[in-house]
Protein backbone atom coordinates (compact mmCIF):
# COMPACT_ATOMS: atom_id res chain seq x y z
CA UNK A 1 0.00 0.00 0.00
CA UNK A 2 2.85 2.47 1.02
CA UNK A 3 4.52 1.85 -2.19
CA UNK A 4 1.30 2.83 -3.75
CA UNK A 5 1.59 6.08 -2.04
CA UNK A 6 4.96 6.55 -2.85
CA UNK A 7 4.34 5.86 -6.32
CA UNK A 8 1.32 8.58 -6.78
CA UNK A 9 3.91 11.10 -4.62
CA UNK A 10 6.39 10.77 -6.54
CA UNK A 11 4.51 11.00 -10.21
CA UNK A 12 2.57 13.96 -8.84
CA UNK A 13 5.47 16.35 -7.45
CA UNK A 14 8.84 14.71 -7.71
CA UNK A 15 8.82 12.98 -11.06
CA UNK A 16 6.03 16.25 -11.82
CA UNK A 17 4.36 15.62 -15.56
CA UNK A 18 5.08 19.44 -16.82
CA UNK A 19 7.85 20.75 -14.72
CA UNK A 20 10.40 17.53 -14.76
CA UNK A 21 9.30 15.84 -17.83
CA UNK A 22 8.04 19.07 -19.82
CA UNK A 23 5.44 17.20 -21.25
CA UNK A 24 1.90 19.11 -21.99
CA UNK A 25 3.29 22.47 -21.92
CA UNK A 26 0.51 23.49 -24.42
CA UNK A 27 -2.56 23.60 -22.18
CA UNK A 28 -0.05 24.51 -19.11
CA UNK A 29 0.62 28.20 -20.93
CA UNK A 30 -2.78 28.20 -22.96
CA UNK A 31 -5.29 27.38 -20.07
CA UNK A 32 -3.42 29.01 -17.13
CA UNK A 33 -5.11 32.42 -17.09
CA UNK A 34 -7.53 31.78 -14.72
CA UNK A 35 -7.69 29.14 -11.57
CA UNK A 36 -11.31 27.56 -12.40
CA UNK A 37 -10.78 26.93 -16.22
CA UNK A 38 -7.66 25.40 -14.84
CA UNK A 39 -8.76 23.31 -12.65
CA UNK A 40 -11.76 22.22 -14.68
CA UNK A 41 -9.02 21.59 -17.36
CA UNK A 42 -6.82 19.46 -15.05
CA UNK A 43 -10.01 17.50 -14.28
CA UNK A 44 -11.07 16.69 -17.54
CA UNK A 45 -7.28 15.74 -18.40
CA UNK A 46 -7.16 13.57 -15.27
CA UNK A 47 -10.19 11.77 -16.33
CA UNK A 48 -8.53 11.17 -20.19
CA UNK A 49 -5.25 10.14 -18.65
CA UNK A 50 -6.60 8.17 -16.01
CA UNK A 51 -8.22 6.01 -19.07
CA UNK A 52 -5.72 6.00 -21.32
CA UNK A 53 -3.23 4.75 -19.45
CA UNK A 54 -5.83 1.98 -18.24
CA UNK A 55 -7.09 1.18 -21.82
CA UNK A 56 -3.45 1.25 -23.59
CA UNK A 57 -2.27 -0.96 -21.08
CA UNK A 58 -5.14 -3.58 -21.22
CA UNK A 59 -4.85 -2.81 -25.38
CA UNK A 60 -0.95 -3.45 -25.07
CA UNK A 61 -0.89 -6.43 -23.43
CA UNK A 62 -4.03 -8.38 -24.59
CA UNK A 63 -3.93 -6.99 -28.37
CA UNK A 64 -0.84 -6.03 -29.11
CA UNK A 65 1.55 -8.28 -27.48
CA UNK A 66 -0.15 -11.33 -28.29
CA UNK A 67 -0.56 -10.63 -31.94
CA UNK A 68 2.94 -9.20 -32.28
CA UNK A 69 1.78 -6.01 -33.48
CA UNK A 70 3.47 -3.69 -31.04
CA UNK A 71 4.50 -1.60 -34.17
CA UNK A 72 1.15 -0.03 -34.46
CA UNK A 73 1.42 0.86 -30.59
CA UNK A 74 1.63 4.61 -31.47
CA UNK A 75 -1.19 4.58 -33.25
CA UNK A 76 -3.64 2.57 -31.23
CA UNK A 77 -3.00 4.41 -28.57
CA UNK A 78 -3.64 7.76 -30.55
CA UNK A 79 -7.34 6.04 -31.73
CA UNK A 80 -8.20 5.45 -27.65
CA UNK A 81 -7.06 8.66 -27.09
CA UNK A 82 -8.93 10.60 -29.48
CA UNK A 83 -12.36 8.27 -28.55
CA UNK A 84 -11.92 9.27 -24.46
CA UNK A 85 -11.31 12.87 -25.66
CA UNK A 86 -14.48 12.78 -27.72
CA UNK A 87 -16.20 11.07 -25.14
CA UNK A 88 -15.26 13.56 -22.51
CA UNK A 89 -15.77 16.37 -24.74
CA UNK A 90 -19.89 15.30 -25.19
CA UNK A 91 -19.97 14.61 -21.15
CA UNK A 92 -18.63 17.86 -20.37
CA UNK A 93 -20.65 19.30 -23.31
CA UNK A 94 -23.86 18.09 -21.48
CA UNK A 95 -22.88 18.44 -18.07
CA UNK A 96 -21.31 22.20 -18.32
CA UNK A 97 -21.91 24.11 -21.44
CA UNK A 98 -20.30 27.39 -20.00
CA UNK A 99 -17.36 25.13 -18.99
CA UNK A 100 -17.58 23.75 -22.66
CA UNK A 101 -17.69 27.24 -23.85
CA UNK A 102 -14.51 28.51 -21.89
CA UNK A 103 -12.64 25.28 -22.68
CA UNK A 104 -13.29 25.70 -25.97
CA UNK A 105 -10.58 24.77 -28.57
CA UNK A 106 -8.35 23.49 -25.80
CA UNK A 107 -11.40 20.63 -24.96
CA UNK A 108 -10.29 18.54 -28.51
CA UNK A 109 -6.92 19.69 -27.99
CA UNK A 110 -6.38 16.92 -24.90
CA UNK A 111 -6.35 14.48 -27.65
CA UNK A 112 -3.01 16.72 -29.00
CA UNK A 113 -1.40 16.91 -25.33
CA UNK A 114 1.55 14.74 -25.12
CA UNK A 115 1.48 14.25 -21.97
CA UNK A 116 -1.50 11.64 -22.62
CA UNK A 117 0.77 9.80 -24.92
CA UNK A 118 3.62 9.96 -23.41
CA UNK A 119 2.75 8.63 -20.11
CA UNK A 120 1.23 5.22 -22.02
CA UNK A 121 4.47 5.20 -23.70
CA UNK A 122 6.45 5.43 -20.50
CA UNK A 123 4.70 3.03 -18.99
CA UNK A 124 5.51 0.26 -22.09
CA UNK A 125 9.14 1.41 -21.50
CA UNK A 126 8.80 0.94 -17.99
CA UNK A 127 7.32 -2.28 -18.27
CA UNK A 128 4.95 -1.10 -15.52
CA UNK A 129 2.35 -3.53 -14.37
CA UNK A 130 -1.37 -2.58 -14.74
CA UNK A 131 -2.14 -1.45 -11.01
CA UNK A 132 1.35 1.00 -11.59
CA UNK A 133 0.39 1.95 -15.21
CA UNK A 134 -2.60 3.14 -13.38
CA UNK A 135 -1.80 4.41 -10.47
CA UNK A 136 1.26 6.37 -12.03
CA UNK A 137 -1.15 7.73 -14.81
CA UNK A 138 -3.49 9.30 -12.13
CA UNK A 139 -0.79 10.65 -9.90
CA UNK A 140 0.99 12.20 -13.05
CA UNK A 141 -2.20 14.20 -14.33
CA UNK A 142 -3.21 14.84 -10.57
CA UNK A 143 0.82 16.89 -11.00
CA UNK A 144 -0.27 18.36 -13.87
CA UNK A 145 -3.48 19.36 -12.08
CA UNK A 146 -1.98 20.64 -9.11
CA UNK A 147 1.19 22.48 -11.47
CA UNK A 148 -1.98 23.82 -13.69
CA UNK A 149 -3.87 25.63 -10.73
CA UNK A 150 -0.67 26.95 -8.85
CA UNK A 151 0.41 28.62 -12.14
CA UNK A 152 -2.81 30.12 -13.13
CA UNK A 153 -2.82 31.42 -9.43
CA UNK A 154 0.17 32.82 -10.07
CA UNK A 155 -0.57 34.10 -13.56
CA UNK A 156 -3.55 35.81 -11.92
CA UNK A 157 -1.34 37.61 -9.40
CA UNK A 158 1.20 38.72 -11.92
CA UNK A 159 -1.75 40.14 -14.35
CA UNK A 160 -2.26 42.76 -11.29
CA UNK A 161 1.80 43.11 -10.83
CA UNK A 162 3.21 45.98 -13.07
CA UNK A 163 4.89 44.18 -15.14
CA UNK A 164 8.27 45.83 -17.24
CA UNK A 165 6.93 46.19 -21.02
CA UNK A 166 9.55 44.49 -22.29
CA UNK A 167 8.51 41.33 -19.99
CA UNK A 168 4.69 41.46 -20.36
CA UNK A 169 2.47 39.27 -21.53
CA UNK A 170 3.90 35.95 -22.42
CA UNK A 171 7.89 36.25 -21.56
CA UNK A 172 6.95 36.52 -17.69
CA UNK A 173 4.98 33.70 -17.73
CA UNK A 174 7.59 31.88 -19.41
CA UNK A 175 9.99 33.31 -16.53
CA UNK A 176 7.30 32.09 -14.25
CA UNK A 177 6.88 28.81 -15.43
CA UNK A 178 10.89 28.87 -15.25
CA UNK A 179 11.11 29.22 -11.58
CA UNK A 180 8.09 26.83 -10.80
CA UNK A 181 10.28 24.76 -12.37
CA UNK A 182 12.95 25.05 -10.17
CA UNK A 183 11.09 25.06 -7.12
CA UNK A 184 9.88 21.80 -8.13
CA UNK A 185 13.13 20.50 -7.94
CA UNK A 186 12.98 20.70 -4.50
CA UNK A 187 10.58 17.66 -4.32
CA UNK A 188 13.55 15.73 -5.62
CA UNK A 189 14.84 14.34 -1.97
CA UNK A 190 11.78 13.70 -1.34
CA UNK A 191 10.87 10.32 -2.70
CA UNK A 192 14.54 7.66 -1.81
CA UNK A 193 15.12 6.40 -4.58
CA UNK B 1 -0.59 -7.75 -41.98
CA UNK B 2 -4.19 -8.77 -42.01
CA UNK B 3 -3.84 -9.63 -38.29
CA UNK B 4 -3.25 -5.49 -37.67
CA UNK B 5 -5.58 -4.38 -40.28
CA UNK B 6 -8.37 -6.60 -38.87
CA UNK B 7 -7.66 -5.60 -35.19
CA UNK B 8 -7.12 -1.56 -35.73
CA UNK B 9 -10.81 -1.93 -37.73
CA UNK B 10 -12.48 -4.03 -35.17
CA UNK B 11 -11.11 -1.77 -32.46
CA UNK B 12 -12.11 1.06 -34.40
CA UNK B 13 -15.50 0.08 -34.88
CA UNK B 14 -16.17 -0.62 -31.17
CA UNK B 15 -14.85 2.66 -30.17
CA UNK B 16 -16.93 3.84 -32.73
CA UNK B 17 -20.27 2.48 -31.43
CA UNK B 18 -19.22 3.17 -27.74
CA UNK B 19 -18.62 7.22 -28.86
CA UNK B 20 -22.01 6.71 -31.18
CA UNK B 21 -24.36 5.00 -28.12
CA UNK B 22 -22.97 7.95 -25.72
CA UNK B 23 -23.95 10.86 -28.42
CA UNK B 24 -27.05 9.22 -28.26
CA UNK B 25 -26.69 9.21 -24.06
CA UNK B 26 -25.70 12.86 -23.89
CA UNK B 27 -27.31 14.42 -26.38
CA UNK B 28 -27.50 17.78 -25.81
CA UNK B 29 -31.03 19.65 -26.80
CA UNK B 30 -30.08 22.74 -28.40
CA UNK B 31 -32.17 25.44 -28.22
CA UNK B 32 -34.27 24.22 -31.78
CA UNK B 33 -35.12 28.04 -32.40
CA UNK B 34 -31.53 28.87 -32.29
CA UNK B 35 -30.68 26.38 -34.61
CA UNK B 36 -33.21 27.83 -37.65
CA UNK B 37 -32.25 31.51 -37.11
CA UNK B 38 -28.37 30.25 -37.40
CA UNK B 39 -30.27 28.81 -41.00
CA UNK B 40 -31.83 32.05 -41.94
CA UNK B 41 -28.22 33.77 -41.64
CA UNK B 42 -25.79 33.99 -43.98
CA UNK B 43 -23.34 31.89 -42.47
CA UNK B 44 -19.77 33.63 -43.10
CA UNK B 45 -19.38 34.49 -39.90
CA UNK B 46 -18.56 38.15 -40.71
CA UNK B 47 -18.95 39.43 -37.18
CA UNK B 48 -20.29 42.50 -38.74
CA UNK B 49 -23.28 42.49 -36.24
CA UNK B 50 -20.72 42.55 -33.12
CA UNK B 51 -21.65 39.07 -32.29
CA UNK B 52 -18.98 36.10 -32.48
CA UNK B 53 -20.12 34.62 -35.93
CA UNK B 54 -23.65 33.48 -37.08
CA UNK B 55 -24.43 31.32 -34.05
CA UNK B 56 -23.80 33.58 -31.07
CA UNK B 57 -25.90 36.10 -33.39
CA UNK B 58 -28.49 33.52 -33.73
CA UNK B 59 -28.85 32.85 -30.12
CA UNK B 60 -28.76 36.61 -29.28
CA UNK B 61 -31.87 36.99 -31.27
CA UNK B 62 -33.54 34.14 -29.76
CA UNK B 63 -33.02 35.75 -26.27
CA UNK B 64 -34.37 39.00 -27.85
CA UNK B 65 -31.03 40.63 -26.92
CA UNK B 66 -30.92 42.05 -30.96
CA UNK B 67 -32.72 43.52 -33.35
CA UNK B 68 -33.40 41.42 -36.36
CA UNK B 69 -32.06 44.38 -38.85
CA UNK B 70 -28.45 43.01 -37.38
CA UNK B 71 -27.32 41.68 -40.14
CA UNK B 72 -25.62 44.08 -42.35
CA UNK B 73 -24.80 41.33 -45.51
CA UNK B 74 -28.43 39.57 -45.07
CA UNK B 75 -29.98 43.04 -46.13
CA UNK B 76 -33.32 43.11 -45.99
CA UNK B 77 -34.51 39.85 -46.99
CA UNK B 78 -32.45 38.30 -43.90
CA UNK B 79 -34.17 40.79 -41.83
CA UNK B 80 -37.76 40.01 -43.06
CA UNK B 81 -37.07 36.56 -42.46
CA UNK B 82 -35.42 36.75 -39.07
CA UNK B 83 -39.07 39.11 -38.20
CA UNK B 84 -40.94 36.59 -40.25
CA UNK B 85 -39.59 33.69 -37.75
CA UNK B 86 -39.57 35.99 -34.72
CA UNK B 87 -43.23 37.11 -34.80
CA UNK B 88 -41.96 40.30 -34.81
CA UNK B 89 -42.33 43.62 -36.45
CA UNK B 90 -39.62 44.57 -38.68
CA UNK B 91 -38.85 47.85 -39.52
CA UNK B 92 -36.21 47.65 -42.28
CA UNK B 93 -36.64 51.32 -43.61
CA UNK B 94 -32.90 51.34 -42.28
CA UNK B 95 -32.04 48.55 -43.70
CA UNK B 96 -29.92 49.23 -47.33
CA UNK B 97 -30.72 46.55 -49.75
CA UNK B 98 -27.46 45.11 -49.99
CA UNK B 99 -26.56 46.24 -53.55
CA UNK B 100 -24.24 42.92 -54.22
CA UNK B 101 -21.32 43.80 -53.31
CA UNK B 102 -17.75 42.64 -54.06
CA UNK B 103 -13.99 43.60 -52.65
CA UNK B 104 -11.59 44.95 -55.03
CA UNK B 105 -8.06 45.26 -55.41
CA UNK B 106 -6.53 48.41 -56.67
CA UNK B 107 -3.13 47.22 -58.29
CA UNK B 108 -1.56 50.26 -58.17
CA UNK B 109 -2.21 50.71 -54.40
CA UNK B 110 -1.64 47.24 -52.73
CA UNK B 111 1.41 46.85 -51.26
CA UNK B 112 1.11 43.16 -50.64
CA UNK B 113 0.89 43.53 -46.52
CA UNK B 114 -1.31 40.12 -46.44
CA UNK B 115 -3.42 42.31 -43.80
CA UNK B 116 -6.64 41.29 -46.08
CA UNK B 117 -6.65 38.07 -46.67
CA UNK B 118 -5.57 36.91 -43.17
CA UNK B 119 -9.28 38.70 -42.11
CA UNK B 120 -11.04 37.29 -44.82
CA UNK B 121 -13.67 34.84 -43.13
CA UNK B 122 -14.21 33.03 -46.51
CA UNK B 123 -11.09 32.80 -47.95
CA UNK B 124 -11.85 34.76 -50.79
CA UNK B 125 -8.33 37.04 -51.25
CA UNK B 126 -5.43 35.36 -52.82
CA UNK B 127 -1.80 36.44 -52.60
CA UNK B 128 1.49 35.92 -50.99
CA UNK B 129 3.96 38.74 -49.04
CA UNK B 130 4.56 41.57 -51.36
CA UNK B 131 2.57 40.39 -54.15
CA UNK B 132 -0.81 42.06 -55.44
CA UNK B 133 -3.56 40.41 -54.17
CA UNK B 134 -6.44 39.45 -55.91
CA UNK B 135 -10.12 38.58 -54.69
CA UNK B 136 -12.52 35.34 -55.76
CA UNK B 137 -15.22 36.85 -56.84
CA UNK B 138 -17.38 33.56 -56.40
CA UNK B 139 -15.85 33.46 -52.56
CA UNK B 140 -16.25 36.89 -51.48
CA UNK B 141 -19.34 38.08 -49.21
CA UNK B 142 -18.04 41.74 -49.07
CA UNK B 143 -18.32 41.47 -45.65
CA UNK B 144 -16.20 45.03 -45.41
CA UNK B 145 -13.33 43.05 -43.43
CA UNK B 146 -10.55 44.03 -45.70
CA UNK B 147 -11.33 47.05 -46.46
CA UNK B 148 -11.11 48.40 -42.56
CA UNK B 149 -7.25 46.77 -42.44
CA UNK B 150 -6.11 47.97 -45.56
CA UNK B 151 -3.40 50.34 -45.11
CA UNK B 152 -3.26 51.90 -48.14
CA UNK B 153 -7.15 51.95 -48.91
CA UNK B 154 -6.32 49.33 -51.96
CA UNK B 155 -9.52 47.25 -51.60
CA UNK B 156 -12.33 48.50 -51.20
CA UNK B 157 -16.18 47.04 -51.62
CA UNK B 158 -17.71 48.44 -55.15
CA UNK B 159 -20.86 47.54 -56.99
CA UNK B 160 -20.92 44.50 -59.04
CA UNK B 161 -21.01 45.70 -62.34
CA UNK B 162 -23.53 43.85 -64.24
CA UNK B 163 -22.94 42.27 -67.09
CA UNK B 164 -23.75 38.94 -68.93
CA UNK B 165 -21.66 36.61 -66.47
CA UNK B 166 -23.26 38.61 -62.91
CA UNK B 167 -26.43 38.79 -63.36
CA UNK B 168 -29.12 36.05 -62.28
CA UNK B 169 -32.44 35.39 -62.13
CA UNK B 170 -34.02 37.04 -59.67
CA UNK B 171 -34.70 34.73 -56.35
CA UNK B 172 -37.99 33.20 -55.88
CA UNK B 173 -40.78 35.57 -53.97
CA UNK B 174 -41.39 33.14 -50.53
CA UNK B 175 -44.33 33.35 -48.48
CA UNK B 176 -42.24 35.54 -45.72
CA UNK B 177 -41.10 38.55 -47.82
CA UNK B 178 -44.89 38.73 -49.30
CA UNK B 179 -46.54 38.34 -45.77
CA UNK B 180 -43.89 41.11 -45.09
Amino acid sequence: MSEYLLLLLSTALVNNVVLVKFLGLCPFMGISKKMDTALSMGLATTFVITFTTAGSWLLEHWLLIPLGIEYLRILTYILVIAAVVQFTEMVIRKVSPPLYQVLGIYLPLITTNCAVLGLPLLNVQEKSGFAVSLIGGFGSSVGFTLVLVLFAGMRERIALASVPPAFSGAPIAFITAGILALAFMGFAGLVPH
Amino acid sequence: MITAIASLTILGAILGLILGVAARVFRVEGNALVAELTDILPGSQCGQCGFPGCSGAAQALAEGHAPVTLCPPGGRAVALALAAKLGVEADVSGVQDARPMIAEVREELCIGCTRCFKVCPTDAIMGAAQQIHSVFREACTACGKCEAVCPTESITLQPVQLTLHAWYWHKPVTQTTIAA
